[in-house]
């Protein structure tokens, strides 16, 4: 068996504070195989960034990682330096975030960004590496290359600077791509335009993709597999029509609730009562215990782990809470 | 049929965005004039909402603004069938609606001590109390600063502040588009809620057809600066008559549906300084006629009592 692109262990990630050690990331572990989008969901600090962010080594410090194994086609890479996880960021594994004008340089040329970034990562000379860039911008659905490959970035819409990250993003054909929100700020029409095209070219070059966001319609979309993420650790991981259909973890179940149907009228959403716990009060056995209706003795003591697939819910591991 | 609590006839807001005097007179720059609203007209029944919807730069949230006169309109008329004093708005980022160096007692009683100074201090205290518990916070909130709430709590006091004064009429721009999906439905089921006690009328602008879906009595569809289609909410998504309207739908991700492969939409939203002659949305449209790229089809244009603004869907209805 080949190894996964994309093989994360027991990852932890932790901040150390003057008034004690927070835990963003707790426990992660997930694959990604060739040409699969894994899908990464949750609300506003469940740590789905964060866990994007150690594997690429992108952690602000003093954020470490404090625990787990990181490997990329079966070699970890979590132990590398700065200057070997440089080689690596951008070379076998490309990053596309939320706001492209974050990843583009206003002051130089798209055109000029692109070659620049397939020299650094490649042996092409300078005209070699510009065909090139016209090859990509093609690729990723830029109109009229010849004309824009000497645009600056501001001469763009923002689905066509996402574009272009993309494109910035594929220079090495990397074997893995991790998006961080890549369609949010993009309204639907365009966001659908994004979403088909990491579709096709996941498909076309068997590129693995790590998909992080909070829109649950964009990974049902889009994701081959999904995973859930709560309070920094996993509550669900699987394939994205079971999870959608048949969410087996509370959380996940109250989430797809939460969210109005385009189909079925509803009176009322479902709610989650209370709101996610903060780094520094995250309660003991199961984190989503308190919220949950059917917390038993055991979520309040125990916590549930889920191993390749599956829900971290003592009720869907072993059903009963007691 | 009673008289609507708004009426909107022909709204138009233009914005002057040419270069500077002196480059405009140096380069020979034109002058140039952004139509962010371009002829809109609507009414709301009371009692019920009506939502706006449309990608960003249609107008929406600019008719919010001409609606609660935060700008004037450059054309037509908005005509508010009750007291002034009774429209509120609530604003999407509830970060920077609320003033930071205020307690949120003050920030809720603000409203009430500005329409109606005569009211003693004990009463506006009490009623500050009752509002709060009406949006599900606790009476002792009021002596925090909004930094100490989350965006969703945030978003109750916004609400709060809105019905201090016992309005009529509530304005609502994007008012859950920064809040996570658990958060929203606790403030969407929230205003609901509202709005079925007090008889609330509102004016709901989002881009998120889910969330319209679920809010809306009638849906008028925005496409750079007009209204293309206008239809109650069970009629626009079982029939919708806007080839725009039709790709909007198509478009949107369906989590009843996973992994589903769409066509997506070709094109952009072209810039509202130089929209495309006739039909805005011909350059995009599939079934764009030879007249779409001259004329502009006009909004009284009538399908089956519904108001679409397409000569295509027109011309199929009469067959």
């Amino acid at each position: 068996m080949t190894d996964p692109v994309l093989d994360v262990r027991g990852l932890r990630v932790e901040f150390p504070t003057r008034r004690g050690v927070l835990t963003a990331v707790d426990d992660i572990s997930l694959t990604i195989g060739r040409g699969e989008i894994l899908g990464v969901v949750g609300e506003s600090g469940a740590g789905k960034s964060m866990t994007g962010m150690a594997i690429l080594g992108l952690l602000e410090p003093p954020g470490r990682i404090a625990a787990g194994e990181i490997r990329l086609s079966g070699t970890r890479i979590d132990t590398l330096t700065e200057s070997e996880m440089q080689k690596v960021r951008g070379r076998r594994i490309g990053a596309i975030f939320q706001d492209p004008l974050t990843s583009l340089n206003p002051l130089f040329r798209v055109g000029d960004q692109l070659v620049e970034t397939i020299r650094l990562h490649t042996d092409l000379s300078k005209s070699a590496a510009r065909a090139r860039a016209l090859e990509l911008m093609r690729e990723v659905g830029i109109p009229a290359v010849e004309e824009r490959i000497d645009n600056y970035p501001h001469q763009f819409s923002g689905g066509m600077r996402q574009r272009i990250v993309i494109a910035l993003a594929l220079c090495a054909e990397p074997e893995l791509i991790i998006a961080d929100e890549p369609t949010t700020a993009l309204d639907v029409s365009i966001q659908a335009q994004i979403t088909a095209l990491l579709k096709r070219l996941c498909r076309e070059r068997g590129t693995a993709v790590m998909l992080v966001t909070h829109d649950m319609g964009v990974i049902a979309e889009t994701a081959d597999r999904v995973a859930v993420m709560y309070a920094g650790r996993l509550a669900e991981l699987g394939a994205v029509e079971d999870v959608v259909r048949r969410p087996r973890h509370p959380y996940t179940e109250g989430l797809m609730g939460s969210i109005p149907s385009l189909r079925k009228d509803m009176d009322e959403l479902q709610m989650i009562p209370g709101a996610m716990p903060r780094l520094n009060s995250i309660p003991q056995g199961c984190a989503f215990n308190p919220r949950c209706a059917h917390a038993g003795p055991r979520c309040r003591r125990d916590t549930p782990r889920l191993e390749t697939t599956g829900a971290a819910c003592w009720l869907a591991l072993t059903g009963e809470t007691a | 049929m009673t008289r609507p609590i708004l009426e909107v006839d022909a709204l138009e807001r233009r914005f002057d965005v040419s270069a500077p005097w002196l480059n405009r007179l140096l380069e020979g720059k034109p002058r140039r004039t952004l139509r962010a609203v371009d002829g809109v007209d609507f009414d709301i029944q009371l009692g019920q909402t009506l939502a706006l919807v449309g990608e960003s730069g249609c107008g929406k949230s600019t008719i919010a603004k001409l609606v609660t006169g935060l700008h004037a309109p450059s054309g037509g008329a908005i005509r508010f069938n009750g007291d002034p004093d009774k429209m509120q708005m609530i604003f999407q980022d509830p970060y920077a609606s609320l003033n930071p160096r205020w307690r949120v007692g003050r920030i809720i009683a603000e409203p009430l001590r500005t329409l109606r100074p005569e009211t003693p201090e004990p009463q506006v205290m009490a009623r500050v109390d009752e509002l709060l518990r009406t949006v599900g916070l606790a009476p002792a909130d009021a002596a925090k600063f909004p930094h100490e709430f989350s965006g969703g709590q945030r978003q109750r006091i916004s609400i709060a502040r809105a019905l201090a004064g016992e309005p009529e009429f509530l304005v609502c721009d994007e008012p859950t588009s920064a809040l996570d999906v658990s958060v929203q439905a606790q403030v969407l089921n929230l205003m609901k809620r509202l709005q079925k006690e007090m008889g609330l009328t509102y004016l709901f602008i989002s881009h998120d057809l889910s969330v319209v879906r679920h809010m809306a009595d009638v849906i008028a569809v925005m496409y750079l600066g007009r209204v293309v289609e206008i239809q109650p909410t069970a009629d626009l998504f079982a029939r919708p008559l806007h080839p725009y309207t039709r790709m909007l739908l198509d478009t949107i991700p369906d989590l009843e549906a996973p992994k589903r492969d769409r066509a997506p939409m070709g094109g952009e939203v072209p810039s509202p300084v130089s929209p495309p002659p006739g039909c805005s949305f011909h350059p995009r449209c599939p079934i764009a006629l030879d007249r779409c790229k001259r004329e502009r089809p006009q909004r009284e244009m009538r399908v089956h009592d519904r108001r679409v603004a397409c000569f295509a869907a027109e011309e199929s209805a009469d067959v």
